[in-house]
């Protein structure tokens, strides 16, 4: 019953993508794609302990690797704009 | 099986379905929750309870010890990163002026009737 | 884009490629994402409107795409067991893998050892893109952006995001190295350790700022690094010319034993794929982060 346990984690990653569309703010967009990305690490596991190949663990890394630092940039990318943005007008 | 090998397997199906539940406990919070902040909460449930509890139950289930050290170690990395990345998230939010959403102080409660 | 990413990456695991989605789940998720904040930045957050509409572009595409469409037309369907392609060739790299390469990760056997010439080129155009990317970004640079400071901190406060990538970062070097040499035996190679080991940089660029980052690696050293990964890969192909047999073949390479000589070729020219690739993808950020500070 890998399958239920799958399962329960692709209706959670369905969640996060409902509030990732919805956000209203973007860093409730940003919180609900990290979540997406564990969720995805949790899923590659699960799965490859599913189709009995445990190599999909060494994926898994790889995964939560990246999404940590997407999500790092995403925040320095916000960080640069704001101070771009402030260094453009002048603040009573 | 043996009673200690059944034991091990009910124990591992407990964790991958208490984390199961717990996931999309933690996901149906992420869509309710008010606020950006208490939503915050609810992915971290996810995160820790939920992958932990999953990552547990594959563990026990697993075959060979290379596996096992295999998901300890995405276990260690996950939890090392996401609360970082939240962290991270929420001074972002907090320095851009986003305001939690706050329950109403004892002062104003004696005035309002709600 | 990162769910996009994600999400193919999971179907082509359910297709039982492992190895394309693992490359794809380390390129689209990370660096892709990267590249396009660093991308967005760069350019106004408003859309210029061009004024007129372009019908000759449209049309131009509407036409190749029309013009493709119709040449696939003739070739066999998707899957279909009578296509030349799985009569002749892949039962044979699949059935004389084992004994004449004899590593147990076939798609490694195919990429590195039968298809050489194909990686080999990969590889080269990988090398071209960064050349290109280098070349149009520039490297001037300005001082007093807000990407060049190094990031602030509250007084007295140490930044949790960088002592944890402080933590992390000797382990996803280690990862890397893990990807580069496990390749033959699971998932993994040298695309996917080039860019992992790229990764690597990328984080301490985003913790600690771009200046320090540059000090770590300076672009003459990535710059060389980029080309001698290719150079790498042909100068395998030379000795095995050298050698007396063909270029690229490896089975000359140990006098005694063709099949060792199979695994020492492999390991080189993945090893030169690793370095070209962690090289190229860390010298792209580097040029986007320069241009960004311009």
């Amino acid at each position: 019953m890998f399958a239920t346990t799958t399962i329960a984690v692709l209706v959670t990653m369905t969640l996060a993508l409902v509030r990732a569309m919805r956000g209203p703010t973007v860093f409730d967009r940003i919180l609900a794609v990290n979540m997406f990305g564990t969720k995805t690490v949790l899923f590659i596991s699960v799965l490859g302990f599913l189709l009995g190949r445990p190599d999909f663990l060494d994926l898994a890394l790889v995964y939560a690797l990246m999404n940590f630092i997407g999500v790092v940039a995403i925040l320095r990318y916000y960080q640069a704009r704001a101070r771009e943005e402030s260094a453009g007008q002048d603040e009573p | 099986m043996t009673a200690m090998q059944l034991t091990l397997d009910v124990l591992g199906w407990v964790f991958l379905v208490a984390g199961s539940i717990l996931s999309i406990a933690g996901g149906v919070g992420l869509l309710r929750f008010p606020d950006f902040y208490t939503r915050i909460h609810a992915a971290g449930l996810t995160d820790t309870g939920g992958a932990g509890l999953v990552i547990a139950g594959l563990i026990v289930q697993s075959g060979s010890i290379l596996v096992a050290v295999k998901l300890v170690i995405i276990l260690f990395f996950l939890l090392l990163t996401s609360p970082t990345s939240t962290h991270a998230l929420a001074r972002a939010a907090l320095t851009a002026g986003l305001k939690p959403l706050l329950a109403p102080t004892p002062e104003e409660d004696d005035r309002s009737s709600t | 884009m990162g769910i996009y990413s994600l999400l193919s990456a999971s179907w082509m695991l359910l297709l039982d490629a492992p190895d394309v989605a693992f490359t794809e789940a380390a390129v689209g998720a990370g660096v892709s994402t990267v590249l396009m904040l660093a991308t967005l930045f760069l350019t106004s957050p408003v859309d210029k409107d061009s004024g007129r509409k372009r019908a000759l572009p449209l049309l131009i595409v509407l036409a190749t795409g029309a013009a493709l469409a119709y040449g696939t037309m003739d070739m066999p369907a998707l899957g279909d067991p009578n296509a030349p392609d799985d009569l002749h060739v892949a039962p044979r790299y699949i059935e004389q893998s084992a004994t004449e390469i004899g590593i147990p990760n076939v798609v490694t056997s195919v990429l590195t050892s039968y298809r050489g010439y194909d990686t080999l080129g990969e590889t080269a155009v990988i090398l071209t893109a960064g050349i290109g990317v280098i070349l149009l970004l520039g490297r001037s640079r300005r001082k007093d952006s807000p990407l060049a400071e190094e990031v602030p901190r509250p007084a007295g406060q140490l930044s949790l995001l960088r002592v944890v990538t402080a933590v992390l970062l000797p382990y996803i070097l280690l990862l890397a190295l893990y990807v580069q040499f496990h390749g033959d035996y699971g998932p993994g190679g040298g695309f996917q350790a080039g860019v992992i080991f790229a990764a690597a940089f990328i984080l301490f660029a985003l913790a600690f700022g771009f200046e320090p980052a540059r000090r770590l690696v300076p672009s003459s050293a990535l710059r060389l690094l980029m080309a001698l990964g290719l150079l790498l890969y042909i100068g395998v192909g030379v000795w095995a010319v050298i050698e007396g047999g063909q270029f690229l073949d490896y089975s000359v390479l140990d006098a005694h034993d063709p099949v060792h000589g199979q695994h020492l070729g492999i390991f080189l020219i993945e090893l030169g794929v690793g370095i070209t690739v962690a090289a190229t993808i860390t010298a792209i950020f580097f040029s986007f982060a320069d241009r960004a500070q311009a």
